[in-house]
């Protein structure tokens, strides 16, 4: 039996951006794109194909769906999870979805899974690495009505269930949960693969399957947010810091020593 | 008027949390009126001194619900459906932030995640919260309600009042579908204080290299009576444990001195520990953003400069 699983993925602008390219256009509230930065899969979420072609490496039968939402797809990003080893990429590609808040893109994954699906397995990121949130797959698992477990760093098929370990503040739980359920990976997982020559050569012959909103019986008024953005823009930082300078690098060590005693805080 | 629900948080020693009395503050920053606190799980002394109108106790949250709370997203989703507060605030916490999630797609409403600053202005909620690693922070406005937010730690301070609240116990008559099973929790192992709560954090990322230094870490940590903490760099290289990790996606942490150590300050690092009262770096190079944020800091090799701070600390502590 072929097990199901859809992985969600959402381009973002590279995270590793240094900080002095990363600029805001504050009279459209978005990001502009770096010169010569592409963005790429949020990290988490190829931890998430890692962790499904890992299903896979242990023997079990999968088919691995990437799903993802937004608009300007660069391909040679998106094609990534296909090159690792997945199966299919599905893009719902229409003007302004690169912008959605949470409880739009929820609605969007909903439908594109109702209509793709049932799947057995919907995994998603821990959070995406531009707004930094943590929403989609836990609403989606409210409005899909699916059991939810987040922060999954290990997972197992076990028959009709899966066995998880989940990363808490000090340590990990053991979870069983049913299939079909939603989780979230986070990159204690371990490092996604790189992709061989092979996968690669094969991703580049996959065609994604593209879906506008009308192909998912969805409007733009349907996607009106719930969080209105009203400014996006870097703080100042006036830090200014004190360098500590020894006669070499050993003196330097000792005379940081005694100027934080100076200041009282050892 | 503006009613403001609190949803508090117990932590593992059984105590109402840091995060929480630090909600409690912005939570009387959005209403003249009092604010009601909902009490999630079993506290070990008792939570009626803190500075709220009136506590709603729940017993939700037992030992096979934590890190799922299924349980607790049901019975706040019940209080909240008939008591209609207009804001609904959480502390950030693995908690605050998945029951939060679920509590506003299930009312249909907005969450705001991991706020630094809330404010209310006739029935409009401003929030801010940092975006994109810490490298932008975005003001956000909601007009629906309940708007359901969470905020970062540090981001306020328990202003240290005291209440004598009326506390009255809710039961909802619903039980949440359990199909998630909690099966057994590791924990790992810790010595000295918990690096949420030191004074004194020394954290090493990938310029350590490898493990082993972080041994030179723990000395002087012990020390200074202090944590040791780590980038995730350092984390994902297996060379520390991931609970050590501090940042967006680690721990936070506020201690009066933060040492990096071989860490380049990437913002989602800073994320978790700029709330630090003085921050100190040893990077070997003098352009590492690190020192944009720094109070302190010596450009210089670790290996070269740590054994010798070592000893002077060692020495100053005699
Ligand atoms: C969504 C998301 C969430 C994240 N969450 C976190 C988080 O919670 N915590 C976190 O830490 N990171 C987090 N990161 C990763 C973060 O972006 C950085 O990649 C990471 O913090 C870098 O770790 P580092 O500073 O140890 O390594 P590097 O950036 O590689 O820096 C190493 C530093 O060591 C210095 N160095 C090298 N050798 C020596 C020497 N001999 N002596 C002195 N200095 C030396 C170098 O000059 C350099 O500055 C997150 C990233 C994303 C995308
Ligand atoms: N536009 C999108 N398309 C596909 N998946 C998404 C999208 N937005 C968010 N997700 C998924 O939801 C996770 C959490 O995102 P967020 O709530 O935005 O932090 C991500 O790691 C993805 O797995």
């Amino acid at each position: 039996m072929t097990v199901r699983i859809v992985v969600l993925a959402k381009q973002v602008p590279d995270p590793e951006t240094p900080p002095s390219q990363f600029k805001i256009d504050e009279s459209t509230n978005s990001v502009i794109p770096a010169n010569g930065v592409p963005p790429v899969v949020n990290g988490f979420d190829l931890n998430a194909v890692e962790a499904a072609l890992r299903l896979r490496d242990s023997g079990a039968d999968v088919e691995i769906t990437v799903l993802s939402v937004g608009s300007d797809f660069v391909m040679d990003a998106m094609k990534k999870p296909l090159a690792m080893g997945a199966d299919r990429l599905v893009l719902v590609d229409d003007a302004g979805l690169d912008k959605l808040d949470a409880s739009a893109t929820v609605k969007v994954l909903a439908a594109v899974i109702e209509k793709d699906g049932p799947f057995d397995l919907i995994l998603g990121g821990r959070q995406a690495s531009d707004w930094d949130q943590g929403h989609v797959a836990l609403g989606l698992a409210e409005v899909l009505g699916l059991p939810l477990v987040s922060l999954v760093q290990k997972l197992e098929m076990d028959g009709a269930s899966v066995s998880l370990q989940r990363v808490i503040p000090d340590g990990y739980q053991m979870i069983t949960a049913p299939v079909p359920s939603i989780l979230t990976i986070t990159n204690e997982l371990g490092e996604p693969r790189y992709p061989n020559l092979r996968g690669i050569m094969q991703a580049s012959r996959k065609k994604p399957e593209i879906l506008s909103l009308g192909d998912i019986g969805l409007t733009s008024d349907d996607l009106a947010p719930r969080l209105e953005l009203k400014r996006l823009y870097v703080p100042e930082s006036n830090r200014q810091v004190e360098l500590i300078k020894g006669e070499d690098e050993a003196d330097s060590g000792k005379k940081l020593a005694l100027r934080l005693r100076e200041e009282k805080l050892i | 008027m503006t009613s403001v629900l609190l949803v508090a948080e117990i932590d593992d020693q059984g105590a109402i949390s840091q995060t929480t009395l630090q909600a409690v503050t912005a939570a009387n920053g959005l209403t003249s009126a009092e604010i009601t606190a909902v009490v999630a799980g079993e506290a070990t002394e008792p939570v009626t001194s803190l500075a709220v109108g009136k506590i709603v106790t729940i017993s939700a949250i037992d030992d096979a619900d934590i890190g799922v709370y299924d349980q607790a997203t049901t019975d706040i989703a019940a209080l909240v459906s008939s008591t209609k507060p207009d804001i609904v605030v959480f502390g950030k916490s693995d908690f605050g932030s998945i029951v939060g999630a679920r509590l506003a797609f299930r009312s249909d409403s907005a969450f705001a995640s991991d706020c630094i600053e809330i404010s209310n202005a006739d029935g409009t909620v401003k929030i801010t919260r940092p975006v994109y690693g810490g490298s932008a922070l975005a003001e956000f406005e909601i007009s629906s309600t309940p708007a359901i937010v969470t905020l970062r730690a540090g981001a306020y301070e328990p202003d240290g009042e005291t209440g004598s609240p009326a506390v009255e116990a809710f039961a909802s008559n619903e039980r949440a579908s359990r199909t998630v099973s909690v099966t057994d929790t590791v924990s790992e192992a810790r010595d000295g204080v918990r690096l949420e709560d030191a004074n004194f954090v020394v954290s090493g990322g990938r310029g350590l290299g490898g493990p082993e230094p972080f041994s030179v870490l723990a000395d002087l940590a012990q020390a200074l009576d202090g944590a040791v903490g780590a980038s995730r760099a350092a984390c994902d290289a297996g060379w520390i444990d991931h609970s050590h990790q501090v940042g967006l996606t680690g721990k936070s942490v506020s201690p009066d001195v933060y040492i990096a150590i071989g860490i380049s300050g990437a913002s989602q690092h800073m994320a978790g520990c700029s709330s630090s009262r003085a921050i100190v770096a040893i990077n070997k190079d003098a352009d590492s953003n690190i020192f944009k944020e720094a109070r302190f800091g010596v450009v210089g090799d670790w290996e070269k400069v740590l054994p010798s701070f070592l000893a002077t600390v060692r020495e100053l502590k005699a």
